[in-house]
């Protein structure tokens, strides 16, 4: 058929066939020189600002001296509070949607939608609450616990949207053997359906604690300063994170402090994008296991 | 699935062949406690009371923000009118004399979002359409991957992206571009949400059924005529959805945007000049140090009171589509 076809078609017809193709390689084309042009800008200009000097300093005026040490400790801090608070509320949540609630009730569809909704609210709404509720309200002040509580209700959506995507992804067989020998809900859940769906929990957990690394509008309201120049020793330290720091050097008019800014940025990429491939190629290897 | 282990769950429950108080017996034979189902014994209550109470925490989010972004507001619209607010075409909270009219807020924030949609919308679907028409394998899953790396992305690093590569590029061949400006943040904005467009249009276009395909092909169709008269327009209200999401993205987006745009609150739709956008001015504010009680305070709260219900809206009707459209195929 497709001889037939080329005999007969002219050039023009051949070109339309062909530039869909074209387009669409080159518009993902764009998207990777894009990404590509982003590391390179980032590469060339913050690479020689890489040192321990600067992994272990604190932040100053003279972008010689400047170091990213407090944000480094603050991004600690903040992500073991936001993961010690997200990940059991998320799984949870998620346990109780897809095993608990009765499916057809309207409660359970209502959470169902705020949830799906949540996730699209943009992340400085949640600063607005943070700064409302958490350091206003119960006076938690402009401290780490403020900063991680208004975290994990930013990627809670996240984590409760992958726990039931993994739930749901377990086999049937193994749900009825388990109820079939008597297994009440609670044993069916914690000893079978959760070492089942364990690897695409962690792939949740992971792509949201990454998002929260890299987020930093809701801190600033929270008001996460830029220059701390001390290690937070507690939960109710003030702090301040790898993004807010870069921020704070991308504002600056200084050439200088935009290097200083990229060499945070390669810091913080190897975090968030470290993170991210792991995720990917964990749920790859999922995949491949079902088939 | 579940319907089935509701009913045998229901069956479970304690079913007592004699009516405890017709039989006093009963208890005394110390049979009560078998007829129990397992699943009323104090831990398994416990465990459905602990799951049950951490959803709450996703609705008590909700209500959390609209309570609290409204308590606010209401502080602030108890000073400025509502009208004014609306209406209003001067922002100028922070310095003498005090306009709140959120309109040069809103024509940023549209400049921004519309600009990013330009840029994102043809790239977006078209690599959504070349990704599902066209390849296969792990040819695709490594592709996704790449967009989900760009997707990965911490915003404040594209706003770095923006400030110091797309604006002195840019300033090349337009000499009379600002230092900081809306064209730099709409293309930055608009790399930020291609991944958003192409994820969720490509799993529209590739629940269209084979069926359709196959009479297409049947037919004589070749295969850019097959996905774009039959794949693109029966996956319509999948793209929709994709360019409605990637819009609320693109004006809830904050630290590129008040890296790249600037904070020049005006009216001004052309993108050579610096604008500020709602997110932008929120950010501009929390900068400073602003004390609870003031109009500044209260101010941030109405912004984003007017941000949170666009968005919203936004990915409610997103989100309708999506359902409707999914429904509807399976």
């Amino acid at each position: 058929m497709s001889s037939f076809h080329h005999q007969k078609t002219s050039l023009f017809e051949r070109f339309k066939a062909e530039s869909l193709r074209l387009a669409g390689v080159f518009s993902l084309l764009f998207a990777f020189i894009c990404l590509f042009m982003l590391l390179y800008q980032v590469g060339v200009q913050g690479w020689q600002y890489l040192s321990w000097q600067f992994l272990n300093g604190f932040p100053s005026r003279f972008p010689a001296q400047a170091g990213i040490k407090s944000a480094i400790y603050g991004t600690i801090w903040l992500m073991g509070f936001t993961a010690l608070f997200s990940i059991p509320v998320g799984i949870m949540t998620g346990i109780y949607l897809e095993e608990y609630a009765s499916q057809k009730s309207w409660v359970t569809k209502l959470i169902r939608v705020n949830i799906a909704n949540l996730a699209g609210i943009p992340s400085i709404v949640y600063g607005l609450l943070g700064l409302a509720f958490f350091v206003r309200q119960i006076h938690l002040g402009r401290s780490i616990l403020a900063g991680a509580l208004t975290m994990s209700l930013l990627i809670l959506p996240i984590v409760i949207l992958t726990t039931i995507e993994a739930l749901k992804a377990v086999q049937v067989s193994i749900r009825l053997a388990a109820y079939g020998v008597g297994a009440t809900r609670r044993q069916v859940i914690l000893y079978h359906l959760l070492p089942e769906a364990f690897p695409g929990i962690v792939t949740g957990i992971i792509l949201g604690l990454s998002r929260a690394i890299g987020e930093s509008a809701p801190l600033l309201l929270i008001g996460a300063l830029s220059f701390v120049a001390f290690v937070p020793e507690g939960p109710l330290d003030g702090f301040t994170v790898l993004a807010i720091q870069i921020f704070d050097w991308v504002m600056r008019p200084q050439p200088a402090f935009h290097s200083l800014a990229a060499a945070t940025i390669i810091v913080l990429l190897a975090f968030t994008l470290g993170m991210n491939s792991l995720a990917i190629w964990l749920r790859i290897k999922m995949n491949r296991g079902k088939q | 699935m579940q319907m089935a282990l509701g009913k045998t769950r229901r069956v479970e429950q304690p079913v007592s062949p004699m009516e405890p108080s017709k039989s006093r017996k009963s208890r005394n034979l110390g049979l009560r406690r078998s007829w129990r189902s397992p699943s009323s014994t104090p831990l398994e209550s416990f465990a459905t009371f602990l799951v049950w109470s951490c959803s709450l925490v996703s609705v008590a989010t909700t209500i959390g923000i609209i309570v609290f972004l409204t308590r606010e507001a209401v502080e602030f619209f108890q000073q400025i009118s509502i009208w004014e607010f609306i209406t209003g075409t001067q922002w100028s909270p922070l310095w003498e004399p005090k306009h709140f009219g959120i309109l040069p807020l809103l024509s940023g924030t549209l400049v921004v979002g519309v600009g990013a949609c330009l840029i994102a919308v043809p790239i977006g679907a078209l690599s959504a359409l070349f990704l599902s028409e066209y390849t296969a394998g792990s040819w695709r899953v490594g592709m996704k991957s790449l967009l989900e790396v760009l997707a990965g992305v911490p915003s404040v690093v594209y706003g770095f992206f923006a400030v110091t590569f797309i604006t002195p590029q840019l300033r090349t061949f337009i000499p009379d571009l600002e230092v900081f400006n809306a064209l730099s943040a709409a293309i930055v904005v608009g790399i930020m949400i291609i991944p958003t467009i192409a994820s969720v249009s490509q799993d529209a276009f590739q629940a269209v059924p084979r069926e359709l395909r196959e009479a297409a092909y049947g037919l004589g169709a070749r295969k850019y005529q097959v996905a774009c008269t039959v794949v693109f327009p029966s996956a319509l209200s999948g793209f929709i959805a994709s360019v409605i999401l990637g819009f609320s993205r693109a004006i809830g987006e904050t630290m590129a945007v008040s890296l790249a745009a600037g904070a020049t609150p005006n009216m001004s739709w052309n993108p050579v000049h610096s604008i500020q956008t709602m997110t932008a001015y929120i950010v501009q504010v929390s900068l400073g140090d602003i004390s609870a009680g003031t109009i500044e305070y209260s101010s941030l709260f109405a912004v984003g009171l007017t941000l949170f219900a666009m968005t919203l809206g936004a990915n409610v009707v997103a989100n309708f589509i999506v359902q409707k459209f999914q429904g509807s195929r399976v």
